[in-house]
């Protein structure tokens, strides 16, 4: 696929996939256009040319909602919680729009997300005031209330110390092996080659180099682009 | 229950004190303070609710009246059918400058619903067969039994359309449009990427808002026994619909009647008592202290105050 902003091409020609069940990075410096691919693929913004094909079906002229009907759901590089709510009410939005539960079952589902994502005993905390970590992880756990066959995690860990990348990354790798595909977007380089089993590079809106993340640290491009050697 | 309750006890009083020997001139006054509530009330569903903000109260209130004008100078239809077909008339409109307008956000939106006014108070103006610039003098029916006179009936059917209009914003704010609402609000881009149909909730919020609007309006010809462009135009109902809301706090149905009790009230009273001019001022100033000093309106003070209460037990 391709994207244009004016005269500026964020991503030419760009071609990937990604498997079933894979636990794929996205690396690449700052503007190469990563933010700019998941977004075309969730649906925040269209794609100029080519196609995004999910599980068999063309959904590049599909609304974003109606992509995350179909599995496709997304945690925000910069935390976009709904504000006037309850960290509790708002992973009963998806839950209700996404997966269609009646208020109840709604609640009591979103009770035991929190659980497993360790947000139980902030439940009724208004979502304005959590710190970093705890915002990090509402977008993984409102991501989680989506059901999605595809979770796009767009640097869920930027700006966290050390034991929190580790906290976030083990719930990734958790909801990986649930069978839910991931693909990552991260600038922790030793997140992402730890947690993914294929990287792909992008410099300026192209791919630079595909492999798995060991290939991927040597190659003199990437070197070069990304990591300032 | 107790909602209901209020309801009905709301109409009860309405009509007991139209059968009472009640001073005209409260009839008089109660259709404005009513009118507001109607207004207020539709105009916080889009703006309230989904954060919309709305300068387009007037254009929905304008068509709610010359929809009624047309019907009644053509073929004398009774109030009640003036009342429907301004709704589903000014509803349309709603939908249909929605779907131009909606997917622009924030202040540009605000900027095309001003158009919107200028507009259709063209149109109306270049309309002969509804008196155009001069506008209509109308000739009131005779009252329905058991009113006394035209004014108790126009204020008795504009506390029923306060009560649908509340009732109808309560619902969408308990319900699941309530929530994608807010989650509008909130984070439009969230809520679209968690399953809310952005634009269709936007869409059917700004329908049932433009066609409150236009139910309030469609009562003004008849109470006026008169019609014309810059009157039913008037930009004051698009700050009053905004302001009361305000006034009163947003996020909840009892927001907008507050603020419009309140500040209709004031208006009517400066009216009476002061001039006509200073009442536009009464709006402004609250509305700046209350943007000032709290911005969440009553409901929001009262929230801090009875958690100030709770904490210093």
């Amino acid at each position: 696929m391709s994207k244009h902003f004016g005269g500026f091409s964020a991503l030419s020609e760009v071609s990937l996939e990604v498997a079933a069940g894979e636990r794929f990075g996205l690396i690449g410096p700052n503007g190469s256009g990563k933010t700019t691919l998941i977004n075309c693929v969730s649906g925040a913004l269209r794609n100029e040319a080519g196609s995004i094909v999910f599980r068999g079906e063309e959904i590049s002229r599909l609304a974003a909602y109606q992509r995350t009907r179909r599995g496709i759901a997304r945690s925000f590089q910069i935390p976009r919680p709904f504000h006037s709510m309850s960290v509790l009410e708002n992973l009963v939005v998806p839950l209700g729009y996404v997966v269609g539960l009646n208020d109840t079952d709604a609640h009591a589902e979103a009770v035991r997300i929190l659980k497993t994502i360790g947000l139980a005993d902030k439940a009724q905390t208004p979502s304005n005031r959590l710190s970093q970590v705890e915002l990090r992880k509402l977008e993984l756990a409102r991501a989680m209330a989506a059901r999605p066959r595809l979770l796009i995690s767009d640097e869920a860990m930027a700006g966290l110390a050390g034991n929190e990348v580790d906290e976030v990354l083990k719930i990734l790798f958790d909801l990986n092996a649930t069978g839910i595909t991931i693909i990552m977007i991260e600038h922790i380089m030793q997140a992402v080659m730890r947690f993914s089993q294929r990287v792909i590079c992008l410099d300026a809106g192209r791919i630079i180099c595909e492999g798995a993340p060991a290939e991927i640290v040597k190659n003199p491009e990437v070197q070069k682009a990304y990591l300032g050697a | 229950m107790k909602f209901w309750i209020g309801m009905a006890v709301t109409v009860a009083l309405a009509a007991g004190l139209a059968l009472s020997r009640t001073n005209e001139y409260f009839f008089y006054a109660g259709f404005v303070v009513l009118q507001f509530v109607v207004l207020a009330t539709a105009w916080n569903i889009l703006g309230g609710y989904a954060g919309y903000v709305n300068f387009g109260t007037a254009a929905f209130f304008g068509i709610g009246a010359y929809t009624a004008v047309v019907l009644f100078k053509a073929a004398g239809a009774p109030l009640a059918l003036q009342i429907l077909a301004a709704a589903a008339i000014s509803g349309l409109l709603g939908f249909g400058t929605g779907l131009l307008t909606l997917r622009l956000r924030g202040i540009f939106f605000s900027i095309a619903t001003v158009a919107v006014i200028f507009i259709m108070e063209t149109a109306m103006v270049n309309w002969r067969y509804v008196g155009g610039a001069t506008g209509m003098q109308l000739l009131r029916p005779p009252v329905m039994e058991p009113f006394e006179s035209y004014t108790r009936m126009l204020f008795v059917a504009m506390a029923i359309l306060a009560v649908i209009a509340v009732s109808i914003a309560r619902y969408i704010e308990v319900s699941w449009i309530g929530r994608g609402l807010r989650a509008i609000r909130d984070s439009e881009e969230a809520a679209e990427c968690f399953g809310v149909p952005t634009l269709k909730l936007k869409l059917f919020a700004c329908t049932v808002s433009g066609a409150l609007m236009g139910a309030a309006g469609a009562a003004m010809p008849m109470y006026m026994s008169f019609i014309e462009p810059p009157s039913s135009f008037s930009l004051t109902y698009s700050v009053s619909a905004l302001a009361m809301p305000m006034i009163g706090g947003t996020s909840h149905w009892l927001g907008p009647v507050i603020g419009a009790v309140l500040l209709g009230s004031v208006q009517q009273i400066v009216t009476v008592t002061i001039s006509n001019e200073i009442n536009v001022l009464v709006v402004g100033v609250l509305l700046v202290v209350f943007v000032v000093a709290a911005p969440d309106g009553v409901l929001g003070l009262l929230k801090k105050l009875r958690w100030l209460l709770r904490s210093s037990r």
